[in-house]
């Protein structure tokens, strides 16, 4: 990555590349310690020590990391509540170990130079496809063939029903896909844009006279900067909302 | 920092050319195509996800959350037995204010009552004090006018023998001849009584 390098071949797909660090393989299955999993580790390391390490000295009197912990405890509380119901609330750790995990991925890899966990689109679809599972497992569990209900909308004469039904499965099935790709594609879109913008500074600066308009792309990339800091926690939040809103379904399917 | 592992990445991959497999994967994330869409890069991210978000579940489910709960709960507890203490006592600062004004109250009437009395008592006093001093010097009075009509008779009665004793000296200067004194005196009466 020197300059040269750069502003020769400005490279916005780079940054998403797989570096095994600790190449491994358990029975046929690579398992290599990449900087994927290098920044996933940090990440959930974030989420612990904001949860766990923050919070040991159990104060009633919170100082300020355990008033930010509590903050985000109570955020995703109200959130669940408010979409999945009290009975929602046995899912209350799931959802919040998975938007910490989604937030603090999205905003590590804001950071200059690291890397972009859900930035990978087989990331997004993991969550999205454990989302889905555990919803249809609980809507199973739970309600058993009741949970057919959730195809089915309440109060609907019958011959809208033959059109509607269908539809009603279409949309449950593209659920995990929406779900994933929403993340992935916000995360993946803003990082090759503040890449091509910092492309345009470099070939600007080489480009001798035009090299007085650098700033402009410079400036564009301050702006989306700030832009992608919104993205990052609102996408951590949508996801974590559509997972309340698909739990709720298991729980309540028919309405 | 980043560089470096990149670097010791590609030394590492460099370093498993022998590994057929490994280095076939390697050649073909050298070989470009969309990274996020390289199959071979799905297997290893998500064993690792699933290793790090499964204790990170665990740690979230079992320590954190239930700490940060119990720390939420233990302080709207503390605030509301605090709010109910705090209750308690402007409860009982009333009943103190109200019991206080009734004591004052009754104290009040209680020296009012007090007040009265002494001065009933006062007057009383004056009173008899006046009545008794007025008698004992009514008495005294009586006492000096019955010393002063004696002081009287006494002093009368000696004006009465001066007289005798200037009569009888008169008449022993015009006469030369002593007067029997009880002659004087007797005719002294007679003209006192005349």
């Amino acid at each position: 990555m020197t300059p040269e390098e750069t502003v020769s071949a400005p490279n916005p797909i780079e940054q998403f590349e797989l570096h095994r660090i600790f190449p491994l393989e358990i029975s046929g299955i690579e398992t290599s310690f990449t900087n994927a999993s290098l920044y996933m580790l940090l990440a959930a390391l974030g989420v612990v020590g904001l949860m766990v390490a923050a919070t040991s000295r159990k104060s009633i009197v919170p100082g300020r990391m355990q008033a930010l912990a509590e903050m985000l405890y109570e955020f995703v509380a109200n959130m669940v509540r408010q979409t999945a119901g009290k009975e929602g609330m046995k899912f209350f750790p799931f959802v919040f170990s998975l938007f910490s995990f989604i937030l603090i991925a999205n905003l590590i890899g804001l950071v200059p130079y690291s890397y972009s966990v859900t930035s990978q689109i087989i990331v997004t679809f993991a969550f999205a496809a454990l989302v889905i599972t555990l919803v249809v497992a609980y809507g199973v569990y739970r309600n058993g063939f009741g949970f057919l209900r959730l195809f089915v909308p309440h109060g609907v004469p019958l011959p809208v029903l033959v059109v509607l039904v269908p539809i009603e499965i279409i949309s449950f099935l593209s659920r995990p896909v929406s779900l994933s790709v929403r993340l992935f594609a916000n995360i993946l879109a803003g990082h090759i844009t503040l890449a091509v913008f910092g492309g345009f500074v470099m070939m600007l600066l080489a480009s001798g006279g035009w090299s007085l308009l650098a700033p402009v792309p410079l400036l564009a990339i301050v702006a989306l900067y700030a832009l992608e800091l919104l993205v990052a926690c609102l996408q951590a939040f949508v996801f974590s909302v559509l997972t309340c809103v698909y739990l709720n379904d298991a729980i309540h399917p028919g309405h | 920092m980043n560089l470096r592992i990149i670097s010791t990445a590609t030394a590492a991959e460099n370093a498993q050319e022998t590994h057929p497999s490994v280095g076939a994967e390697g050649q073909a994330h050298h070989e470009g195509g969309f990274p996020p869409f390289q199959t071979e890069n799905f297997a290893p991210q998500i064993v690792w996800l699933v290793v790090i978000f499964g204790v990170l579940y665990i740690l979230m489910s079992r320590l954190a959350l239930p700490r940060v709960g119990g720390i939420l709960e233990r302080r709207s507890e503390k605030i509301a037995s605090d709010l109910e203490a705090s209750r308690d006592m402007q409860a009982k600062a009333q009943a103190a204010a109200v019991a206080n004004n009734e004591t004052i109250r009754l104290r009040r009437e209680e020296a009012l009552a007090i007040g009265r009395e002494a001065q009933q008592n006062t007057a009383a006093e004056t009173l008899s004090r006046r009545s008794r001093a007025e008698s004992e010097a009514s008495e005294k009075i009586r006492a000096a006018e019955g010393r002063i009509a004696d002081a009287k008779t006494r002093a009368l009665a000696n004006v009465e023998q001066i007289a005798i004793e200037a009569a009888g000296s008169i008449v022993e200067k015009l006469t030369g001849s002593k007067v029997d004194k009880d002659r004087l005196s007797a005719e002294f009466r007679n003209v006192k009584s005349s």
